[in-house]
């Protein structure tokens, strides 16, 4: 029920701890919080997963419906990417529809995904021009304690990885279901890390009061193969080319690490 | 005059926990001369009174209450303070500056602004308007370290002990500075980091097992296996 | 899926292998998420149910407060993965209706006029759906409610009964629901036997509602007590722990 302002001693101790290299809860700058990945959580969706980081709490559900493709990609399956901030996760969370910070959420999740090719979208086309395969991946966050990029991002992987898609048939143009499921093809493992910049200083994977505190937001989207497939600046500080730089260096590796927990767990 | 459970068993909602001649206590509420439970807890009989003492409630002011607040909104006449009640509690400028000083929004914000946190005490409140807090008392006034932790209001008794044993011995065992709001707001404040994070610890554990006994000991002697811990490293 | 041949087998007994008086196997948790004031969550066959409370808090904008009392508000809504065809997440019709007779299957529990000024929310998000998710959802907020440390009169239970082939059923699942005859979905306060909530679609006999009524009752009973432990798990947990 105590409103989320975070006292002036505590911002203090935040700022105070991050310029001697610790954070508040202990953590160094560049470490995540503890993961737990749980995938499958939920039968009716063609895949599941759901995310804990720290206390922040994702559920991801993806579901495969049959549509019309895009008029100007014919042949290819339709991959599309909704954020749900629902009230039950924070205090500061209204019913309504999405508000900038649920789109911003879903088009960064998007970003690393599309941009990364890990969907192979050619693979999801029935009849070219008129009947795809259209993946649906609903972000649900169930507990908002910071981070909710990389924990969404993390929570879309891992149940993309666990999506099947049912056998079919084409039958005069009509999808005649066949037994048996094929995995969805993924062909990449984007993974995002997060950055907050707190008393110049970057942090990995920021919790809710840190959020609260720091300047800016900086996330850099990497594939397995290290490419950088995206990046998001928020917040309304700014960083210095030297950090930016910095910061995707070690989002490379603090990538690996992360898809490690999801890929082979 | 038949009662339903043992004292300090565990109840919840809707339990029925005496019938006849009983009154209904703290947490329980009486309908056609049965005393049911309110809220989950543990049942206490008084001679003729059920009360239950509640293991999830939430605070709601008391005059004279000791509190801990974060001051959300600075106005023109005084400041609106969360105390982790139902109601945001006001401290009027009245109560900090001198009388015949007319406030001007500037001043306040200089005295106290958004964020900051203050030991108060609750000066008045009845049902129709929010808590009045003040701050004009010795003891009272602006925090400037220490960390804020939040438990269940109804556990600070426990944490205070029998004649204040249980908060005693933590404090020196830790050497933390506790200070303790009656709406479930602690403040811990010691020389280093490490001595903090114990008495939280020691703070965490109490309001897990309140609801046990035999706690005085156990908390005693977690604080002594963390304190060997650290000298071993 | 289409329309199942029949939903009761030659022995009587249902899709899913239950007898006509049995309740799906039900698990709760109390206490699951850690922003929100009181939580929980519950499983009762495929349905997934998380529920969450804030307040009493202060409303705002201040015209919605009442003078003497406090007010409930209250949202169902069904996550779009919940269902065989992804739902759009924007609230239907049927969340709308379901999110007002479940605040009003809630409001007679909560000691309203303790609270006046300010508002208690109830979120229930249904993650998963099979049948049955309103009374699902109350069973589960009573208990979001409790944990918050809302005073009640008692805990509030749902459970309902209906007509599957014929025969009268508890605890309908969807395809049930779908292709049975009737539905009623009914919630309760056990300790006052107050009756809540009671909806009903499809079509009985008098008989056959009054005896589709004392099914979901008794079905509200055996929920009942299983709320009740759950309320009481952690604190039984860490009691024997210490014991040992």
């Amino acid at each position: 029920m105590i409103s989320s302002i975070v006292s002036r001693v505590k911002q203090k101790q935040i700022a105070q701890l991050i310029a001697k290299g610790i954070r508040l809860d202990g953590r160094k700058l560049t470490d995540y919080r503890e993961i737990k990945i749980e995938a499958g959580i939920i039968e009716r969706a063609e895949g599941s997963a759901r995310v804990l980081l720290g206390k922040t709490q994702v559920l991801v559900g993806v579901k495969i419906e049959v549509g019309e493709p895009f008029p100007d990609v014919p042949d290819q399956g339709v991959l599309t990417v909704n954020a749900e901030l629902v009230p039950l996760a924070s205090p500061t969370f209204e019913p309504g529809p999405p508000d900038e910070n649920s789109i911003e959420l879903a088009r960064v999740v998007d970003r690393g995904i599309r941009e990364s090719k890990a969907i192979a979208l050619e693979e999801l086309c029935i009849k070219p021009g008129k009947k795809v395969f259209i993946i649906f991946i609903d972000v649900y966050v169930l507990n908002h304690d910071g981070n909710l990029i990389d924990a969404s991002g993390l929570a879309a992987l891992a149940a993309l990885l666990n999506t099947k898609m049912y056998n079919y048939e084409l039958e005069n143009d009509e999808i005649v279901r066949k037994p048996g499921y094929t995995p969805l093809p993924i062909r990449n493992h984007p993974v995002a890390v997060t950055f907050g910049k707190i008393n110049n200083q970057l942090v990995v994977d920021p919790w809710l009061e840190e959020e609260q505190v720091m300047d800016a937001r900086l996330t850099i989207t990497t594939d397995k193969n290290g490419n950088i497939c995206a990046i998001q600046k928020g917040g309304s500080g700014y960083f210095t080319t030297q950090q930016i730089l910095d910061a995707t260096k070690i989002a490379k590796e603090k990538a690996e690490e992360l898809r490690k927990l999801v890929v082979e767990p | 005059m038949p009662t339903f459970f043992e004292p300090k068993e565990l109840v919840t909602p809707g339990d029925l926990l005496a019938e006849g001649n009983y009154m209904a206590g703290e947490n329980a509420y009486c309908e056609n001369k049965k005393v049911f439970a309110a809220r989950i807890g543990l049942v206490e009989y008084d001679n003729r009174k059920v009360r239950v003492v509640a293991l999830r409630a939430f605070y709601i002011p008391r005059i004279g209450d000791i509190v801990i607040g974060i001051v959300t909104e600075v106005g023109f006449n005084g400041w609106e303070v969360d105390i982790n009640a139902p109601y945001t509690a006001v401290l009027r400028a009245s109560d900090v500056l001198e009388r015949g000083f007319r406030p001007q929004k500037n001043d306040l914000l200089s005295i106290l602004d958004i964020g900051d946190l203050i030991v108060a005490k609750v000066a008045a409140y009845d049902r129709g308007s929010n808590p009045i807090i003040k701050i004009s008392e010795p003891g009272l006034g602006k925090i400037s370290r220490g960390q804020l932790i939040k438990v269940t209001p109804t556990k600070i008794p426990r944490i205070i002990g029998r004649k204040g044993s249980m908060i005693t011995m933590i404090k020196r065992e830790t050497n933390c500075r506790i200070t303790l709001g009656q709406n479930g707001l602690i403040i811990v404040s010691g020389k280093n980091h490490e001595d903090e994070r114990l008495a939280i610890m020691a703070l965490r554990k109490i309001e897990e097992e309140s609801h046990t006994s035999g706690l005085t000991d156990r908390i005693a002697e977690m604080i002594r296996k963390q304190k060997e811990g650290r000298k071993n490293v | 899926m289409s329309k199942p041949e029949k939903l009761l087998d030659k022995k009587g007994l249902r899709l899913d292998g239950r007898k006509l008086d049995e309740l799906r196997p039900i698990k709760m948790e109390v206490g699951v998420l850690n922003n929100a004031d009181g939580s929980a969550y519950l499983e009762q066959g495929k349905n997934k149910v998380l529920a969450a409370v804030y307040g009493p808090k202060e409303v705002h904008p201040k015209h919605l407060a009442l003078a003497d009392r406090a007010i409930l508000r209250c949202r169902y809504h069904m996550a779009p993965f919940s269902v065989e065809e992804r739902k759009s997440p924007a609230p239907s019709r049927r969340e709308i209706e379901l999110s007002k007779v479940i605040r009003e299957a809630l409001e007679p529990a909560v000691f309203l006029e303790y609270y006046p000024r300010t508002a208690i929310d109830i979120f229930i998000e249904i993650l998963q759906a099979d049948g049955g998710t309103r009374c699902a959802g109350i069973t589960t907020a009573a208990l979001a409610l409790a944990d918050a440390g809302v005073p009640m009169r008692d805990l509030v239970v749902a459970c309902a009964a209906g007509k599957v082939d014929g025969k009268l059923a508890l605890d309908l699942m969807d395809l049930e629901d779908k292709y049975g005859e009737a539905d009623v979905p009914l919630a309760m306060m056990p300790g006052i036997n107050a009756v809540t909530l009671l909806q009903m679609d499809g079509s009985l006999t008098l008989e056959e509602f009054q005896k589709a009524v004392k099914m979901a009752m008794e079905g509200c009973k055996q929920i009942y007590e299983m709320q009740k432990k759950a309320l009481k798990a952690k604190y039984v947990a860490i009691k024997e722990e210490i014991q040992e």
